[in-house]
């Protein structure tokens, strides 16, 4: 049990050290833009005592080592600095235009609303495909095995925003039953927000599945040879026994796996597909930001998404760890 | 609620004439293998399908137009679905056939032996490159040409709005929406197979190189990878062309070239994996040790002794990669920071014309216009995957 821990805690340290690393390429990233944030705000026009003023009230004058603790010291205070977009001339002209200008601000809600499409995503997409993996390898090599097999296929090289139009076109407009837009605001009470969810999160669903079920039919389809399968078929137990009693155990670690790294996935489709259905989360805010090139809200995005992205793949890595014994136990 | 409830009586139906299938069925052979030993979840399936079968059939031959007059867009719809569905199953048969029949004995064994997918996805693939090669040859008009009439609905016809010049219609500046279709292939196509032979001769290169040297060579590259793999491939893209958008400034073709070098940079971490792995499995060959030993230079010993032997997964890996590039780029250009105007390309369309989804109930001809470009996305890359997957499976032995 000691050696668990310790492996836990060396993967931790190691995520950890991974997520510095990368706030390191992105700080490094976003000083390579011609110019600075104070010229960036205050656009073309200005004067060179107006930039000055600026760069000192933004601590732009310090080196870049400097600038980079501070910005980290207080990104984990949550405190992700000001947005260009809304900032602009009113919070420096003095001006209060009461429109929410830290990032923080910004991102908090928009955090909420994608974690509960992926989470929408996550009930409906899990539990289908594993229902279809098992499906899939109790029936393998029939019309059904194949069906499953091409469609799925299909599905995952398929663009996201095609088979969200597919979807909205199916399901929006020539059967008006679900929403197509997802305008998702305060006070909405909860199957309101799930009915606007439910168009985007289906589209992840059909991303995400392929994957997901592939992976469960291979997984149980290697077991499928051992002697103990073998011993259960000959006691006479009824094929779909012995996939679900005998082959899934088994076969868990690679299938908890391939789920948490396409949670992980997730994070990356949901930016087109917020933007397909004008969903208010995080990745919608993220392209909008890239537009107009308000960095730090760019900046805060691209962490929030590589730290969610290498946390879900810690914990595919400790999950497997977990559930093999032969991980556990490392010669 | 009555949806429900009738659903829950349709299923409870198909429960029932399953049973009655497995039961006849029993009765009808003498108690045959096939029936006796059937579980209910079999015959209901076989039920199910053929339901759904019978209800497709009854659709199809729907009235594309209701009595009051207006379209019935869900009929038009399925019938385009199921008419492109059969006549590229016909197309793979017959192209297959043509494979088995001529050419060399090579090339007939590989047809013979190819399931009908895999010879869908060549003749994908065949389709593609020969409508990107000879685009300005296809294309009735050329991608940056205006013409006067903006806004033209497509289908040809006058009466509806459309203009028999213009067979798909002209886009809100009076572009040949058709000639723009075609030259995307060439555009998006293009683009995309150059980032993946820069993003192939980088990973490639630099894997082969750590796998030779090792060391402290190896030990650097294959930290920085980490990093950079750790970061989801879209965001730092999309973190990556904010940045370029700010040195491109108002050079725009600018732009699509700083795009091919950051999505070449970023998809050669994963080239440098699996060329590092093969690498390392080659390198301990006792022919490496031979030519070290006659004294070749590492140019040789990457390029004429590992390079031949690591062909077949980078093969594969190509084509999914390409996969992986060209979906990247046509998202970057669906939400407006790819391939940039006035280059036609497929991403750019879809969010160009969006909107006209919504007028699908009433012409399902403009809302066609989207489907086809994202269509035409999809279809490339579900060939390609079709391809990959049979080569994978041919090359792994899984039989089961």
């Amino acid at each position: 049990m000691q050696s668990v821990i310790s492996i836990i805690l060396q993967r931790l340290a190691l995520g950890l050290l991974t997520l510095f690393v990368v706030s390191v390429v992105i700080f490094t990233a976003v000083n390579m833009l011609p110019g600075d944030f104070a010229q960036a705000i205050l656009g073309q026009g200005a004067t060179p005592e107006a930039v000055e003023a600026i760069r000192k009230d933004l601590g732009l004058d310090q080196p870049p080592i400097t600038r980079y603790f501070q910005w980290l010291g207080n990104a984990i205070q949550g405190d992700l600095g000001n947005s260009f977009a809304q900032a602009n001339f009113a919070s420096f002209a003095g001006a209060d235009t009461g429109v929410s200008t830290t990032v923080a601000q910004q991102i908090a809600p928009r955090f909420a609303n994608t974690m509960f499409l992926a989470a929408v995503t996550a009930c409906i997409a899990v539990p289908f495909s594993i229902t279809l993996g098992i499906l899939a390898a109790l029936y393998r090599n029939s019309v059904f095995d194949r069906a499953t097999n091409v469609t799925t296929l299909t599905s995952i090289s398929s663009p996201e925003f095609f088979l969200a139009y597919v979807l909205i076109l199916f399901l929006a407009v020539l059967n008006p039953m679900l929403p197509s837009l997802s305008n998702i605001f305060d006070g909405m009470s909860f199957g309101e927000r799930l009915e606007k969810t439910l168009l985007p999160a289906l589209t992840l669903t059909l991303v995400v599945t392929a994957h997901m079920m592939r992976m469960t039919r291979a997984a149980i389809i290697n077991l499928l040879a051992s002697p103990y399968i073998e011993m259960a078929r000959l006691k006479g137990m009824s094929p779909m026994r012995v996939i679900v009693k005998h082959a899934l155990p088994n076969a868990l670690a690679p299938i908890i796996n391939v789920i948490a790294l396409n949670l992980a996935y997730l994070i990356t489709g949901v930016v087109v597909v917020e933007v397909v259905f004008v969903y208010p989360g995080i990745g919608q805010l993220f392209v909008d930001s890239v537009k107009i090139r308000d960095i730090p809200v760019v900046q805060a995005c691209c962490l929030i998404f590589a730290a969610a992205y290498i946390l879900l793949n810690l914990l595919a890595d400790i999950l497997s760890i977990l559930s093999n014994p032969r991980l556990r136990h490392p010669k | 609620m009555s949806t429900i409830v009738t659903l829950i009586l349709l299923l409870v139906a198909i429960a029932g004439g399953g049973w009655v299938l497995r039961f006849a069925g029993q009765q009808a052979t003498g108690n045959a293998p096939v029936f006796r030993d059937m579980p209910f979840a079999v015959a209901f399936g076989y039920v199910l399908g053929a339901a759904l079968l019978l209800f497709s059939i009854w659709y199809f031959f729907q009235p594309t137009v209701t009595d009051a007059g207006v379209p019935n867009a869900g009929v038009v719809f399925f019938r385009w679905a199921v008419q492109f569905f059969l006549m590229s199953a016909l197309a793979a048969y017959l192209f297959r056939l043509l494979g088995r029949n001529l050419g060399t004995a090579g090339s007939k064994k590989l047809f013979r032996q190819m399931p009908l997918t895999a010879s869908f996805g060549v003749l994908i693939i065949l389709i593609y490159a020969i409508t990107a090669i000879f685009a300005a040859w296809l294309a009735p008009f050329g991608q940056e040409e205006i013409f006067a009439r903006v806004n033209v609905l497509p289908g040809g016809n006058e009466a509806t709005g459309g203009d028999p010049m213009h067979p798909l219609g002209t886009d809100q500046i009076g572009r040949d929406l058709l000639s723009r279709l075609i030259y995307g292939a060439q555009n998006t196509v293009g683009i995309a197979f150059v980032t993946t032979c820069l993003a192939f001769f980088l990973g490639g290169t630099l894997g082969f190189l750590a796998a030779t040297l090792q060391g402290w060579l190896d030990q650097v590259l294959s930290r920085a990878v980490d990093v950079l793999m750790a970061i989801p491939s879209l965001i730092f893209a999309l973190l990556l062309m904010t940045i370029a958008s700010a040195w491109a400034g108002s050079e725009r073709w600018l732009l699509t070239v700083y795009m091919i070098v950051i999505i070449a940079v970023i998809d050669s971490t994963r080239v440098f994996r699996l060329a590092r792995a093969v690498g390392l499995n080659i390198v301990v060959m006792d022919y490496i040790e031979a030519a070290k030993l006659r004294g070749e230079g590492l140019g040789y010993l990457i390029f004429k002794e590992i390079l031949p032997n690591a062909t077949a997964p980078l093969l594969a890996e190509f084509g999914l990669r390409f996969c992986f590039v060209f979906l990247t780029i046509a998202s970057l250009s669906f939400l407006g920071v790819g391939i940039q105007p006035p280059l036609a390309d497929w991403g750019t369309m879809v969010r160009d014309s969006s909107q006209f989804i919504n007028f699908a109930a009433f012409s399902p001809l403009t809302a066609a216009l989207p489907l086809l470009a994202a269509g035409a996305i999809a279809l490339l890359t579900v060939g390609v995957n079709f391809v990959v997957d049979w080569m994978l499976h041919k090359s792994s032995g899984l039989k089961e």
